[in-house]
């Protein structure tokens, strides 16, 4: 009795101490992949139009979600900030509210989440289903380097389009709010921009949501390309790592934000 | 698709990508603006600054002319000094006053600028003679009390 106790307690342990040494490892190979796509950068830049390429299906395709979404939050937040900064007779203030939301959290935070379900699963699918159907082991029998001509280019292009998406995201963001906050509410359209323009400065706010959704992009395409390179060669295991890549990215996204909103605003607003 | 067609909407989406940047620095940051107007520098030293922040608005009858470009501490006298940066199109007297003001009870803390009737005018690098420091409203507040409690003649206070 007492032994099948103590035998159940070490498989529990056992199971846990396996899980964290997985982890652990998993964190390791990715790391040590990090670095193999930077070596291997500059053989796959002198083919460069795979990377433009990537940045076409990552970027481009990724516009339309990106745009509309901003333009829908921005709207959104315009009409929720106005019902509560009218409590205080501060509704002139509506404009500061948007874009300081806007520009230094939703801009990056919510284009790499749409980042990471819309671009980052498609390149996992891609490259796990590459992995099952061998193409890669191919490429190595070719002697051509899949690092160099399918990881590297698929996560330069993210890496490249994510800022860009953030601060589009941002930019219609802002337009939306100008939308229902000056033509629908009424707020005088001076006061909209001035507010804003007094209220947002280029250091510390802007360059920090640039940084931010630089951040972002590497570790949505990290996760993104090393979960395809990673996937079990098997149709569940190809759907798991997809699955993963958003999950992963999602709360990479989450933590990595508030970990560089405490060192980036942190008392560094004043003087 | 072919390649060129790639290559056009990449252009195409960097373009607009890094104009939604540009738009982020000059039309919500107001980077353009700033830098445009160099304007010339005023100082005033204050007893005391209260919020005071930099880039604060410099106003003459609610009209911004300037901004506030740096505020530090004079070590010998402990008064608080402003450099002012104005417009090149204000000039000020020499007996101009500037005070410290609150536009509203919770709003910003901006410098006004009262120009007197003196004919010379202040020169870059000038310092403004005549400052009224911030309101504290806890003074205010405290003093008020006081009074109230010597002239009800509790506790004995000597006027």
């Amino acid at each position: 009795m007492s032994s099948d106790v103590i035998s159940g307690i070490a498989h529990v342990l056992r199971r846990i101490g396996g899980a964290v040494t997985g982890s652990i490892s998993r964190l390791g190979f990715a790391s040590r992949f990090l670095v193999a796509i930077v070596w291997h950068s500059p053989q796959a830049f002198r083919r460069i139009h795979l990377t433009v390429h990537e940045i076409y299906f990552a970027g481009v395709l990724s516009l339309v979600i990106i745009l509309m979404s901003g333009l829908f939050v921005g709207m959104v937040l315009s009409l929720q900030g106005y019902e509560t900064l009218k409590r205080y007779g501060a509704d002139e203030q509506l404009g500061i509210l948007v874009a300081l939301s806007l520009v230094r959290e939703l801009g990056p935070v919510m284009a790499g989440l749409l980042f990471a379900s819309r671009a980052g699963s498609a390149i996992t699918a891609e490259i796990g289903l590459m992995k099952t159907t061998e193409q890669l082991a191919a490429m190595e029998m070719m002697a051509v380097d899949p690092l160099a001509r399918v990881i590297a280019p698929r996560f330069w292009g993210g890496v490249i389009s994510m800022p860009l998406l953030a601060a589009l995201f941002s930019a219609f963001g802002i337009f939306g709010g100008y939308l229902v906050g000056v033509p629908l509410i009424g707020i005088d359209a001076g006061a909209f921009w001035g507010q804003m323009q007094a209220g947002v400065d280029v250091w510390p706010d802007v360059t920090n949501g640039i940084i931010k959704s630089l951040v972002f992009g590497v570790a949505v395409s990290l996760i993104a390309v090393f979960e395809g390179y990673d996937a079990k060669p098997t149709a569940e295991g190809v759907s798991i790592a997809t699955t993963r890549t958003v999950v992963m990215s999602s709360l990479a996204i989450l933590a990595l934000d508030f970990v560089m909103t405490v060192f980036m605003f942190r008392g560094g607003g004043g003087l | 698709m072919n390649r060129s067609a790639i290559d056009l909407w990449v252009g195409i989406f960097v373009a607009i990508g890094f104009g939604a940047i540009l738009f982020m620095a000059l039309k919500v940051g107001n980077l353009l603006t700033f830098d445009r107007s160099p304007g010339y520098r005023l100082e005033a030293s204050f007893d005391n600054i209260g919020g005071l922040k930099l880039r604060a608005p410099v106003k003459t009858a609610g009209v911004v002319v300037g901004r506030v470009e740096s505020v530090r501490l004079n070590a010998k006298t402990y008064e608080a000094v402003a450099t002012l940066r104005i417009d090149n199109q204000y000039e000020f007297t020499k007996d101009t006053i500037a005070s410290i003001n609150t536009s509203g009870l919770l709003g910003e803390v901006y410098v006004a600028l009262d120009a007197g009737g003196d004919t010379t005018m202040l020169k870059d690098g000038d310092r403004i003679a005549k400052t009224q420091s911030a309101v504290v409203i806890e003074k205010l507040i405290s003093q008020f009390l006081f009074d109230k409690a010597a002239d009800s003649g509790g506790g004995g206070a000597k006027k």
